[in-house]
């Protein structure tokens, strides 16, 4: 049925089809009313109503993370595409794959200041991928096969494809994704040959060899995960994960050293720190994760694997730069590794693993649970034990202390099970992405850990959660603070908590109930195991609100400015060490 | 390129892309949003047929900062070749000037003379100013506004460089 004529809206819709689109996350306007007038009379797209815009894109992220699909939003022009922006932005620092459609004043009143007019391409160049204005409702096919393509292929990102009501309404021709050129955009996937050769020589040679592998390792597929489980294995060599990375490689590994950055582990720290050889895959060397530039891995050589050629000697200058998609280039260093029979310094390399596990005799995570104050860490440990043997979990996070210690404290076996904001930061991404996780995945239990700040950025979508009978479980450990900012105030700003408590919080039991969810809470330490067992026996939506030590601070932790050799392990490190100036300053 | 080289060098970079709406504001606002220079920036059409405009810009960095400018505008969609004229072999530049000057007497015959010398053609002329265009390399056209300051010199145009590589080869 190819040049068929039909209206814009109906276009839209079939390509949605055709790219293998089931679910969507919007909210209707004025100028998506065409739109949500085509898709009234279909069946193939399942809509999720949103509360509001910023939900439905961290929605369609958690959905997109989940399954390795792009995450689709669809809303209004004007308030509704300002409101996605923030999701936009955090798909971009996070290199998740989204198409956002957004509705736009029909092509005669651009530019008029019409009502609910805002300059959607202008104001999103910036925080996406790509977008597009469509003017002409011929070029829309084309149009959103592009941008499904650019979306998920390359290093994936948010597209935006503004529609003006007219064009939406117009009547033109279908292109299906097949007949569509695509003749812009064809990022390279095979690394190069004599790169990975020079790569398998340094590995070989490698006395303090580590792997740092990031989000680009999920984002390459379930392969890239195996390929680097196998590789990392072969090797015999340690092996680091980031924030975005974890579940690339398994937490319970014994070769796994922990997340490594700010507030990574001593281990990972001290080995990247020390390491003579770095191999990096599919991370990008950004400020969390190398704290002092000039002091970052001081004696190392490094390999970089990254799709990106962008993110190569962006901010640390690396030797062996291999520009590819993850999983081809691991197999091809498999390969190359195999075929050379790579032998590496047996010798060296058990005394490399004899020093980190000095680091790790440190314990740096340990924490102690006593009195009848829950520590958070607690609580997550009690979590992780209680789910890490269930089949279908997946974890999202807000942003701050808790989201830290779900990092430290929860393993993950394999990849798309972790869901947080690393890039942006966004305090309120869990709760919208758990529940976008939840669309995806019906029956697997999605355990957003939050604080009690967070979840109140984006609480409106326990509306969303009751519409759908979402049975997302909100684990809230609530220490009445912006824990973090608290932090932060403590250790660099003479313990003044300008701002950062939260007054006035609202009964979460109740809040629970007045969403048609159940409310859970625990007080004391005993009280943690049963709470958790309760949670996971409801078969609906719970917000569990574990209140947990106030003032408890998240170690190890790298001050800003300070490198990864100064780590601080706990509060009795502080006082030796006072935050440089320079790293005042800093985020 | 070395891991810790700090100076700051200029470079021209010639860029070819889809002639489409907002492909400017992508290559500026990427310029104004990651902190780099831009000293000059020239655009337009050079193939109708295929839709490709060509964008000229010279720019300063640290061979780390000129590297990632690079990488940057190559992830730009509609952006479909980029060279550094620079470093990739020998290139010639140009740039034209429009240079009005205003005067009588003594200080007029002098600002023709000159532009004679400078091989400046006169545009324009009234009983009080002439318009020279005049074409060259960056610093003769500062060279030749420099001396009609003097002059009279009351208004200057310039294009901003364009530049294209020596030999057989296209971008």
């Amino acid at each position: 049925m190819a040049n068929e004529q039909m209206t814009g809206s109906e276009i839209l819709l079939k390509c949605l089809v055709d790219q293998d689109v089931t679910e969507i996350f919007g909210y209707p306007g004025g100028a998506v009313l065409p739109i949500y007038d085509a898709m009234f009379v279909q069946n193939a797209l399942r809509h999720i109503l949103v509360r509001q815009e910023a939900g439905a894109v961290h929605a369609a992220e958690g959905y997109a993370r989940s399954t390795g699909k792009v995450g689709v939003v669809l809303v209004t022009s004007g308030p509704g595409a300002t409101n996605a922006v923030t999701g936009l932005t955090d798909a971009l620092m996070d290199s998740i794959p989204v198409v956002c459609i957004t509705g736009q004043v029909p092509t005669h009143l651009i530019g008029n200041d019409a009502f609910q007019e805002a300059d959607t391409t202008g104001i999103t160049r910036p925080c996406t991928k790509h977008n597009y204005l469509v003017k002409d409702v011929d070029d829309l096919a084309r149009t959103v096969h592009e941008a499904f393509h650019i979306a998920r292929s390359g290093r994936p990102g948010p597209v935006v494809i503004d529609l003006p009501k007219d064009v939406a309404n117009a009547t033109g021709t279908y292109t299906p994704p097949g007949k569509v050129k695509l003749k812009r955009y064809d990022p390279q996937v095979k690394g190069d040959l004599k790169a990975i050769g020079q790569a398998v020589e340094l590995m070989a040679q490698a006395k303090k060899p580590i792997f740092y592998c990031g989000g680009g390792v999920i984002n390459s597929g379930p392969a890239a995960a195996q390929l680097l489980t196998q590789f990392v294995r072969l090797t015999g060599y340690p092996c680091t994960l980031t924030l975005m990375g974890l579940g690339g490689f398994p937490a319970s590994d014994p070769q796994f050293l922990g997340m490594l950055g700010m507030h990574g582990t001593y281990e990972a720290n001290l080995a990247m720190h020390d390491c003579d050889v770095m191999v990096c895959v599919g991370a990008r060397f950004d400020d969390r994760i190398t704290g002092k530039l000039d002091d970052f891995s001081p004696g190392s050589r490094k390999i970089h694997i990254d799709i990106d050629p962008s993110s190569i000697n962006k901010n640390v200058y690396v030797e062996v730069p291999i520009i590819g998609d993850v999983a081809h280039v691991l197999e091809d260093m498999i390969k190359v590794w195999k075929s050379e029979q790579a032998k590496p310094d047996q010798k060296a390399l058990k005394a490399w693993w004899n020093r980190i596990d000095e680091w790790r005799a440190k314990d740096c995570l340990k924490y102690t649970q006593k009195g009848d104050v829950i520590k958070p860490q607690y609580a997550i440990q009690r979590l992780y034990e209680a789910t890490r043997n269930l089949d279908d979990v997946f974890i999202t996070t807000e942003v701050g202390q808790h989201q830290m210690w779900a990092a430290q404290f929860y393993g993950f076996e394999e990849p798309n099970r972790w869901m947080t904001s690393g890039g942006l930061g966004t305090m309120g991404y869990g709760l919208p992405a758990a529940m976008g996780v939840q669309v995806a995945h019906p029956d697997a239990l999605v355990i957003d850990i939050a604080g009690e700040a967070s979840i109140l950025m984006n609480i409106q979508e326990m509306s969303t959660i009751a519409q759908y009978r979402l049975p997302v479980k909100v684990f809230i450990l609530n220490n009445e603070y912006m824990g973090m900012v608290r932090q932060w105030q403590e250790l660099l700003h003479g313990g003044r908590y300008a701002e950062s408590y939260m007054d006035s919080l609202p009964d979460f039991v109740k809040l629970a109930e007045s969403f048609g969810a159940v409310g859970l809470r625990a007080e004391k330490p005993g009280d943690v195991d049963g709470l958790i067992k309760e949670m996971l026996a409801i078969d609906k939506a719970v917000i569990a609100d574990v209140k947990v030590a106030k003032l408890e601070n998240c170690f190890p932790m790298i001050p800003a400015g300070a490198a990864h050799n100064e780590m601080l392990l706990g509060p009795e490190d502080k006082a030796e060490n006072p935050a440089s100036e320079d790293g005042m300053v800093l985020v | 390129m070395s891991p810790k080289q700090e100076t700051e060098n200029a470079h021209t970079i010639a860029v070819l892309v889809d002639n489409e709406p907002g492909v400017l504001a992508r290559v500026i606002g990427l310029f104004s949003g990651r902190g780099y220079n831009i000293e000059s920036l020239t655009v337009a059409e050079v193939s109708h047929e295929e839709n490709l405009s060509r964008i000229t810009i010279v720019t300063s960095g640290t061979p780390m900062i000129i590297e990632q400018i690079k990488a940057q505008l190559s992830r730009l969609v509609p952006i479909h070749t980029v060279r550094d004229l620079t470093i990739e072999g020998p290139s010639v530049e140009r740039e034209l000037a429009l240079v009005k000057v205003a005067g009588s007497g003594e200080k007029r015959v002098e600002s023709l003379r000159i532009a004679d010398i400078f091989r400046a053609r006169v545009l324009d002329s009234t009983n009080q100013s002439f318009v020279f265009e005049i074409v060259g390399d960056t610093g003769k056209l500062s060279a030749f506004i420099e001396l009609m300051k003097p002059l009279g010199l009351v208004d200057v145009s310039r294009t901003g460089i364009v530049a294209i590589a020596r030999g057989t080869e296209a971008l």
